[in-house]
């Protein structure tokens, strides 16, 4: 359904109304909409002026890590017999995801909209220890929504963010997961209208997040396509990164959209299944309807009441998905596919045995598809992959799964 | 539009006093229970019923009416059983405008066409979709205008001189002005400051001007009324409700009576409101 017209570029949206196609939007309450059009104005600004770019571009440098490295996995592509396997290196960034990219970037913005107190959602808590990082960097006071049954799954992130310094309000409504630390957030934030910053931590949220999100992360793509090309002096056959609301995703994805040699495959969680209702694939086996500002895939009943997701990691843990993806999925542009949480613990233990390398549960969703996909192709080819975080946060639930003692 | 609600407000105009507003939700704590305290709002003294469509992820309440969402969709309820419900308030009922409310994804998933023609069919007057600003007309507001159903707006105290006639130009009905920036079931602001702002929101349309957010008192309903030509009561009667339920979430003998009781205070205090304005 929903079946658009190939546009003459995959990179110029979305529209001044913040659309990518019917996707997108700004679906948000009255009191929000003139915040929301003051940090549009102000992203339009910021994005040109070379003074706020020279200090993202700093702090990119000397405070996260950046450039990020792009590396050959050679026993990995060895085991694997088939097509070249590179993975840019996120995990490697401050805060151990790329999660950082986005804040330090939107911090710069709220401290130059003259705003004195940041206010985030987190899932697993990388974006909130993220937010907390960049608030203790830049002494902005910060509170960090979080679902109870998270705070339970995640104690080590929640202690993180309590030692740098901010507030986590573990929020009971709903079901107490990362759509409902959503909400509350935006609750929140239509209360303190003056002062507070929402740092929404994925590419998805009313526009501009998802276009000004998406811009913070491209850096992950336009160092890899530069590193790539330094490497192998050509383009890779395909990019693939996992999917939760999508912002490392399409980090790697944007500046390639425009390569037509190259395939784009974003990775959903298919957790324990697409039968039942323990997955999180919200483009594989949702529906367009509109959540927290914009209209895109959705896991919704016939009501279009939103239904709780289920995955193994709770970064991918959300029941929607960026609006850019649900475009690019309905241009065709990007394939969207599913893995499922089984997959993803075995391809955990394999790059952690062959490289040397602990990945996140999130990333571990794609490194399966591209332990899926290497085999069946030519050893001339080459597969670049988004290795968006560290496992560290995940080896007491891996464990637990293993039925091992930490 | 509906003619109902243009009748409403001109007959409280000629005699001189405000609307009281009253919402609940539809479907709580259970079908057959919302249907008889949305028939005995009337009564009670509720000249325009707000019928509150749940939602589960309702991002501008607070949590009374989050909860009174949670137990009605645990219920059963559905948009389509919302409907049915008001086609059912108005076989006994054609003079008492209904305004549902709630949030979009329901409607857009029930189909907007079809949603607004089974709205008109069972006697729905307005709409009020809080994540519908004046940017996403488009979606339901003009479609809505065009079937004469009334899109009734929310104005907030971040909308400010600039932005009001945006907010205005396809309102009808009535404006809702939301008395603070915040959830559903906050604190009632300063009652000055709120005449002050519906006196700027006047300056600039001609319809009626409700005020809601915050109203929880007979006293408060007074106080809001001397300035706005109507209150809008809803986590305090919610709140009613959820007070009068059994341990298990069930209703009870006292629970439409309860609210019947509450909103019939709510009356008394809007009926004096402009006797406190003469003074």
């Amino acid at each position: 359904m929903n079946q658009a017209a190939t546009p003459n570029s995959f990179r110029s949206g979305p529209d001044e109304d913040g659309r990518f196609g019917i996707y997108g939007g700004r679906f948000v309450a009255e009191t929000l909409m003139p915040l929301i059009l003051d940090l549009q104005s102000e992203w339009d600004k910021a994005k040109t002026d070379p003074e706020f770019q020279a200090e993202l571009a700093s702090l990119g440098a000397h405070y996260i890590g950046r450039p990020s490295p792009l590396y050959f996995a050679e026993r990995l592509t060895e085991e694997l017999g088939g097509a070249k396997i590179y993975f840019k290196r996120e995990e490697l960034n401050h805060t151990g995801s790329h999660k950082i990219n986005n804040c330090i970037g939107q911090i710069l913005l709220a401290k130059r909209m003259g705003k004195t107190r940041i206010i985030a959602e987190t899932g697993a808590g990388q974006h909130g220890v993220a937010s907390a990082t960049v608030a203790a960097r830049f002494g902005f006071p910060c509170v960090v929504y979080m679902g109870a049954t998270d705070v339970e799954r995640q104690a080590p992130n929640v202690f993180r963010m309590r030692l740098l310094g901010a507030e986590v309000v573990p929020v009971t409504a709903g079901n107490g997961t990362l759509k409902d630390a959503m909400n509350e957030a935006l609750r929140d934030w239509v209360t303190n209208v003056d002062d507070t910053y929402y740092l929404i931590g994925t590419a998805a949220g009313p526009h501009p997040y998802p276009e000004m999100v998406r811009d913070f992360q491209a850096v992950i793509g336009t160092e890899a396509r530069q590193q790539i090309l330094e490497a192998e002096g050509r383009l890779p056959d395909v990019v693939i990164a996992a999917v939760g609301g999508g912002s490392n995703a399409i980090g790697i994805f944007h500046p390639f959209l425009d390569d037509p040699s190259v395939k784009i495959v974003g990775v959903e969680a298919g957790g324990k299944g697409l039968d039942g209702e323990e997955h999180c694939a919200s483009i594989t086996a949702g529906s367009p309807g509109v959540l927290h500002g914009n209209r895109t895939y959705l896991l919704q009943d016939g009501d279009g009441q939103i239904k709780e997701g289920h995955s193994v990691s709770a970064g991918l843990d959300y029941p929607g998905i960026g609006p850019e993806h649900s475009w690019l999925a309905d241009t065709g542009r990007a394939e969207y596919v599913p893995i499922m949480d089984h997959e993803a613990l075995e391809a955990f233990q394999t790059l952690t045995r062959l490289e040397g390398i602990i990945p996140a549960l999130e990333p571990s969703h794609a490194l399966a598809e591209v332990i899926k996909r290497a085999p069946k192709m030519g050893k001339d080819e080459i597969i670049l992959m988004n290795l968006s975080g560290r496992g560290d946060k995940d080896i007491f639930t891996v464990a637990k799964i293993l039925g091992m003692e930490v | 539009m509906t003619a109902r609600m243009d009748t409403r407000f001109a007959a409280l105009k000629a005699e001189g006093r405000p609307a009281l507003i009253t919402y609940f939700m539809g479907g709580d704590p259970d079908f057959d229970t919302s249907l008889a305290i949305m028939k005995a709002l009337p009564g009670a003294g509720a000249d325009v019923i707000e019928l509150g469509m749940p939602f589960s992820d309702p991002m501008a309440d607070g949590p009374a009416i989050q909860l009174a969402g949670q137990r009605a969709l645990k219920a059963g309820q559905t948009l389509a059983k919302t409907l049915e419900l008001a086609k059912l308030f108005r076989e006994t009922d054609n003079d008492t405008p209904i305004v549902l409310m709630g949030y979009y994804n329901p409607i857009y998933i029930y189909g907007v066409e079809k949603f607004l023609d089974d709205a008109l069919a069972c006697g729905i007057d307005g709409l009020i979709v809080v994540d519908l600003p004046a940017e996403m007309d488009d979606e339901l507001c003009i479609p809505a205008l065009e079937k004469g159903i009334n899109f009734i707006r929310l104005a907030t105290p971040t909308t400010d001189d600039k932005r009001l006639p945006k907010v205005l130009k396809n309102s009808s009905g009535f404006v809702y002005y939301v008395s603070m920036n915040g959830i559903t079931g906050s604190a009632l602001p300063d009652p000055s400051l709120v005449s002050g702002a519906v006196n700027r929101i006047k300056s600039h349309t001609d319809l009626p001007v409700c005020v809601g957010f915050g109203v929880k008192t007979a006293d408060h309903a007074k106080a809001i009324g001397a300035a706005a030509d109507g209150v809008v009561v809803g986590t305090a009667i919610v709140a009613q409700v959820a007070g009068s339920l059994s341990k298990d979430g069930a209703a009870t003998a006292d629970t439409v009576s309860a609210v019947a009781t509450f909103v019939r205070g709510l009356a008394t205090g809007v009926h004096a409101a402009r006797l406190v304005a003469a003074e």
